[in-house]
Order: C-alpha cells, then structure tokens, then sequence
C-alpha cells in the first residue's frame, strides 16, 4: 500500500470503536485528510497527544480504500495544548478549525488555507492578539481565499471607490448609494475600517479599536461566514468574546 | 441487507458506540445461535438497567436510589470534590483506593465543534453544590486530552471566583513506559507536575 508523508494540522478527531480515533487533517501537500489513528485513545499510545485538534504534525500514512492509516507523527508545533489551557483562545480556535474543515475538501490541496490556519492557530498560541481579533481575522481571510471576498471600502457590486456608508452581506459587502439594496446596514465607519485592517493584517490598527466596534465586527463576520457556509457553524456561538 | 427481525436487530445494534455495520452483524447473529435462557438474561440486564438505575441527584454518578452509594456515604469527606466527565471515572479512581472525598460527574467535557458548551454540561450544578461552603477543594479530573484541559481551563476560571482551592491531577509519564517513547505534550506535562522527592 503507498506510503505519504506531508505536514498536516489536526482539524478535528472522531471517536472510533475502543481505542482508535478518526483524524481529520489539513496537510499542506495533499488537501484534507482523512485517516485513522490506531489505539490514540490508550493513555500509553505511543501518539499521546499528537493527533488532537490543533497540533501539527509531521505525519506518515498509508492509502487504504476508505480511510488512511497514520504509522508515524511526529510533533512540530504543539499550538492546540498551548491554546487549551486559555478557555477564550480555545472556544475561538475551535471556531478556526471548524471553519476550515468545511472550506477545504478532502484531496483539494490549498496550501494558502494552511498557511492562513497555522498563522492564526501560531497567533492564538502566543497570545499576541485578542484571540477575537486573531479568530476574524482569520475567517475574512478563509473566505476570501475560497473566492468569497468581502469588501469594506469600494463598492462591492460597481467598485465605486469608497469608504462608503451602507453594508450588505449578500451584495458582498460595502456598497454605493446607487447599488445598495434596500434594508441594508448601515455599520460605524470604524467597524468597516477595523474589518478592512482585519482582512489586510494591519495589526496597528485591529489592536487600537474600540471594543464596540470589535463587537459590531464580529456580528458582521459571523453574518458573513453563515451566508456563504450552507449549514450553521456549530462552535461560533461557544466563543467567549471580550 | 437481511429479512425484518434480523435486520432490525443489527441496525439497532449498529447505533451503539464503537459498534460498526460488521460487529453489529456479528453480534446480531451470535444471539441467534444463542440459548434462550442466555438471551433472556440479556433483556433482562436491559430492561433492569433502565427501570432501577438512574442519576444521583446530587453528583451525577449513576445511582440505584435518590443519591449514589458515595453520595450516601457519611464517612466520605464533603469538603473534597472530584470533578470527572463520566460515572466510568469515578469507577477508574475509586479503583486506586487513594480518593476519600466526592465526585461530581460532568456529563462530558466542553467541545464547541461538537455543539457541547458549559450549559451542556453539569456545571451549573457544581457551582451549586460549592454555594453551601463545606467544599474546600475541587480536584479537576477530565481527561488529559485537550478537551479535557480546556473544560478544567473553564472550570478553574469561573471556580476562583468562588474562593475555593482548584486544583488539577497532574498528568504525566505512564508507569511502566520508556522515557524516550513519551510523546512532547505529556513529557512537558510531566515536567510542570514535578515534585519534591523527600530526603
Ligand atoms: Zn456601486
Ligand atoms: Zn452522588
């Protein structure tokens, strides 16, 4: 049977007869990854805490015809035991990864989506950001990978150049007087520039916001995130925010 | 796919954690060549189960009556609480004859992903039962995997508000293992539990 080896991060685990735990894994060759730890669950497994949610692994697997088996992991950058111990990072990291699952597919590779995931799991470890922050950052940049930009200055429909005052989640964002929809929001002009400096990673400006507008923000990423993704992100509403 | 009956019992069986689609078979056809008598005692355990056992009301624990055996045990001490996320835990610790005090059993650990949050859980309960001031300390018991370690995050955070002593149970090297197969985590875990070694 082949044999692969690639660096992966652990998006999430599943339960799996006695012992064993179905991995999900976001490698960066090879796209998502579905694999099979045998025995992880054993306090002795020679695994430990390798294959849990938010680790990355330098990992080798081999095919099967339903599901891969992992043979070896070996720990590069242990961000989700670091994270856990921080309820606040962890509730927003579960959310990253979630998030993720749902925008990568199995055998897809994306290399961007795992750099975007491991800079954002690295950031939530070092605790540098508002793990809020650090998490909406995270899902404006996902989305606009996977071909769902928003916009929060020009016009999202003509490219009117903006900052302009009204907001419409499905038109794509910022839009002019002459394309808003009607019933559009019309959010703080300091909500739209800390979302812009979210999605560009202007770090100077997302840590000197207000917590309204980082409030406000949230509200309009997560609006964005629900429409684009067909079913219900389950883990957005156990964020604990500031 | 197998006729009614039959079929009925392997998809039944098949819903059962850590059962999948061939042991379920497997077992839905050892049954059939079974004793009846061997079969009867089977319904029987199952039927039992349900009609008499049920939740302490206190801990959580399961219990044959209004409170668990430990729960109803005077000589265990009130001021010490154990929190663990399944009855089977408190089954592993009692086994190690070292823990006097109470449980209190959680129902599981926080996992967002899977739709599991604190209210999920009995934490509210616990913050209950610390309201009366005979608990002095909470020993956090849930597994030492990440979900468990951010759940004991979560609890310890809102404990300390309570003004009781939190602590967790250190997680370190399996007994019995080699040094050089303990993976980072747990090694790193080890390391921040040490103890003082008497002279
Ligand atoms: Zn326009
Ligand atoms: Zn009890």
């Amino acid at each position: 049977m082949p044999l692969y080896r690639d660096d992966a991060i652990v998006l999430r685990t599943h339960k799996l007869a006695e012992a064993d735990r179905i991995v999900t894994m976001l490698t960066r060759t090879r796209g998502k990854v579905r694999a099979v730890g045998r025995g992880v669950r054993r306090t002795k497994s020679r695994f430990g805490a390798r294959l849990e949610p938010g680790m990355r692994v330098d990992i080798q697997c081999y095919e099967g015809r339903n599901l891969d088996t992992v043979t070896q992991a070996e720990t590069l950058d242990t961000w989700g035991d670091v994270i856990a111990r921080d309820y606040t990072s962890w509730t927003a990291a579960h959310a990253v990864l979630e998030t993720c699952d749902r925008l990568t597919e199995e055998h897809e590779p994306s290399v961007q989506q795992f750099h975007l995931l491991a800079g954002a799991l690295a950031s939530l470890a070092e605790g540098a950001h508002e793990p809020g922050l650090v998490l909406d950052a995270y899902l404006l940049r996902a989305l606009a990978v996977a071909g769902w930009a928003p916009s929060f200055v020009d016009c999202a429909r003509c490219g009117d150049p903006g900052p302009h005052r009204a907001f419409n989640i499905a038109a794509g964002g910022s839009v002019c007087r002459v394309c808003r929809p009607p019933g559009s929001a019309a959010p703080a002009p300091e909500t739209l520039e800390l979302l812009a400096a979210l999605l560009t990673g202007d770090w100077a400006v997302a840590d000197g916001s207000g917590l309204r507008y980082r409030r406000e923000g949230s509200g309009l990423t997560a609006a964005f995130l629900q429409w684009h993704l067909e079913r219900q992100l389950r883990s957005l509403s156990f964020v604990e925010r500031a | 796919m197998y006729e009614g009956a039959v079929q009925d019992l392997i998809d039944e069986l098949g819903r059962l954690p850590g059962v999948g689609p061939k042991s379920a078979q497997r077992i839905a056809f050892h049954l059939l060549q079974a004793d009846s008598d061997d079969v009867d005692r089977l319904v029987t355990a199952l039927t039992e189960v349900k009609a008499r056992v049920r939740f302490c009301t206190v801990c959580g624990n399961v219990a044959e009556a209004e409170l668990c055996r430990i729960c109803a045990d005077p000589r265990r001490d009130p001021s010490l609480i154990c929190v663990v996320e399944e009855p089977k835990d408190v089954v592993a610790i009692e086994r190690t004859r070292e823990f006097k005090g109470r449980y209190h059993v959680l129902g599981g650990a926080i996992s967002p992903m899977d739709g599991v949050g604190p209210n999920d859980l009995r934490i509210k309960e616990l913050m209950t039962r610390l309201l009366g001031g005979t608990v002095e300390e909470v020993i956090i018991a849930t597994d030492p995997n990440l979900e468990g370690e951010a759940t004991a995050a979560y609890l310890s955070k809102y404990l300390r508000e309570l003004h009781v002593r939190v602590t967790r149970l250190a997680s370190g090297l399996p007994v019995g293992g080699d040094l050089e197969y303990a993976d980072e985590v747990t090694l790193g875990r080890a390391f921040e539990g040490r103890r003082l070694i008497d002279a």
